[in-house]
């Protein structure tokens, strides 16, 4: 009985390796199932499971928000999406993050001064070293 | 007897101060550990994604992604600049500022303009000091964040990137050497370097669904978010790091105040001790 071999990974951690008889994945276009010796596909994937099938004729599932598909004839790749994706949700964390930007500078004036950043960078450094030195000092007195 | 009572209070305070420091160096050392765990586990996607992008960029050499491709002429570039949201971790984020600030400065000579997109309190407030044109903020992102709290940062660099606003992007954070030690680093995220396989010879395709562009768009943009995830983790293990080698010296330092106070103390107690013995003395003396 041939078996192909699985990866689920997602960005923060890996979900499932290992080898399987046959992969159902939800893509995009549809729910597919993959045989060991699939020709080679990539697709992406909507919001579903992705069910493994063991070669001891188990299923397992693992649900994934998203993602894409990768299939060789010996090797099928998920790379799964933990967040709820969509284009307009993205749009929202854009501009989150613009605003969250905005409301800390909206009185800032052009062009940013770095004689003052490095100076006082220097500055800092100065007093640390400073600090320092007198604590050496009061150790060995 | 009330000899050296403010040094009694004196050593009370620093005790306390130390007790402190003490729980702090703990809960960071064992913070850190779940952080490079987390650095760990993260290192599978991005490298699944390399492989894919590998066989991609094998099967279909004729279209290239403007994430792959690199501009003639760069007037502009995106700076994502990950820092830590809390203090108390030794010198770690200045040194990573100061790096940073010798890059921008050669930019700017150069005429190079910069757009910063910044993760973290840290930089947050120091970039907005500065007149910084910073773009897009996040900051309290935890202890353990996820991908999800960084796709706003990442993408107003990417779209500004399409839009042809910035012509490179880098990210600029700490990279985990080990627990003793962290360096700052400015790594370039765009144009990506494209993932060339060897070993790749024999010439065979995917079947796309729904579209060759459209799976690529897709694959790089995670790619490139994964890139800025995994500097986000390993900041956040760096400053872990730092914190624990901050507190452990904290600590040392009370206890050595601890000791000179209490030398301090013990002779003014004696002091006091052999006054009073001689004041008795020469009282008896004169009766």
């Amino acid at each position: 009985m041939s078996t192909i071999h699985i990866d689920i990974v997602s960005a923060e951690h890996e979900i499932f390796s290992g080898e399987a008889e046959m992969v159902f994945a939800p893509a995009l276009l549809g729910e597919m199932g993959i045989a060991p010796g699939h020709t080679p596909l990539v697709t992406q994937l909507a919001p579903g499971e992705v069910r493994v099938k063991h070669v001891d004729g188990k299923e397992e599932g693992f649900y994934v928000s998203g993602g894409l598909l990768e299939v060789q004839p010996k090797v099928i790749t998920v790379l799964s999406d933990t967040a709820m994706r969509a284009e307009d949700l993205d749009e929202a964390a854009v501009l989150k993050a613009k605003e969250e930007a905005e409301r800390q500078l909206h009185d800032r004036e052009a062009g940013m001064d770095y004689a003052t950043a490095l100076a006082e960078n220097a500055e800092l450094a100065a007093q640390l070293q400073a600090i320092q030195r007198l604590r050496k000092r009061a150790g060995r007195g | 007897m009330a000899v050296g009572k403010e040094v009694r209070t004196k050593i009370a305070s620093v005790k306390n101060t130390q007790k402190i420091t003490k729980a702090m160096e703990m809960v960071a050392a064992s913070k850190m550990r779940k952080a490079q765990e987390r650095m760990r586990a993260a290192r599978p996607y991005a490298e699944k994604i390399r492989n894919v992008m590998a066989h991609l960029g094998a099967a279909n050499p004729e279209y290239k992604h403007p994430y792959l491709l690199e501009r003639s002429e760069i007037k502009r570039v995106g700076l994502i600049v990950v820092s830590s949201d809390r203090g108390l971790c030794g010198g770690l984020n200045s040194n990573l500022f100061r790096d940073l600030l010798k890059r921008m400065k050669q930019w700017d000579e150069s005429g190079i303009e910069m757009d910063l997109s910044i993760i973290g309190n840290k930089a947050a407030s120091y970039f907005s000091r500065f007149n910084a044109n910073i773009i897009a903020q996040k900051t309290h992102i935890g202890d353990a964040p996820g991908i999800d709290m960084l796709i706003g940062s990442v993408k107003v660099m990417l779209d500004a990137y399409m839009e042809e606003k910035i012509d490179a992007l880098y990210v600029v954070s700490n990279t985990f050497v080990n627990s003793m030690t962290q360096s700052p680093t400015v790594e370039q995220l765009i144009p990506a370097k494209s993932a060339e396989d060897e070993d790749m010879q024999h010439h065979w395709d995917y079947i796309y669904e729904p579209d060759a562009k459209e799976v690529l768009d897709l694959l790089l943009e995670r790619y490139i978010e994964s890139l800025a995830y995994q500097a986000v983790v390993e900041n956040i293990a760096c400053e872990q790091a730092a914190r624990m080698v901050a507190m452990k010296s904290a600590s040392d330092n009370a206890g050595t105040l601890i000791d000179e106070l209490q030398l301090i103390y013990n002779k003014a107690r004696q002091a006091a001790i052999t006054q009073e013995l001689s004041e008795i003395v020469s009282g008896a003396a004169a009766v």
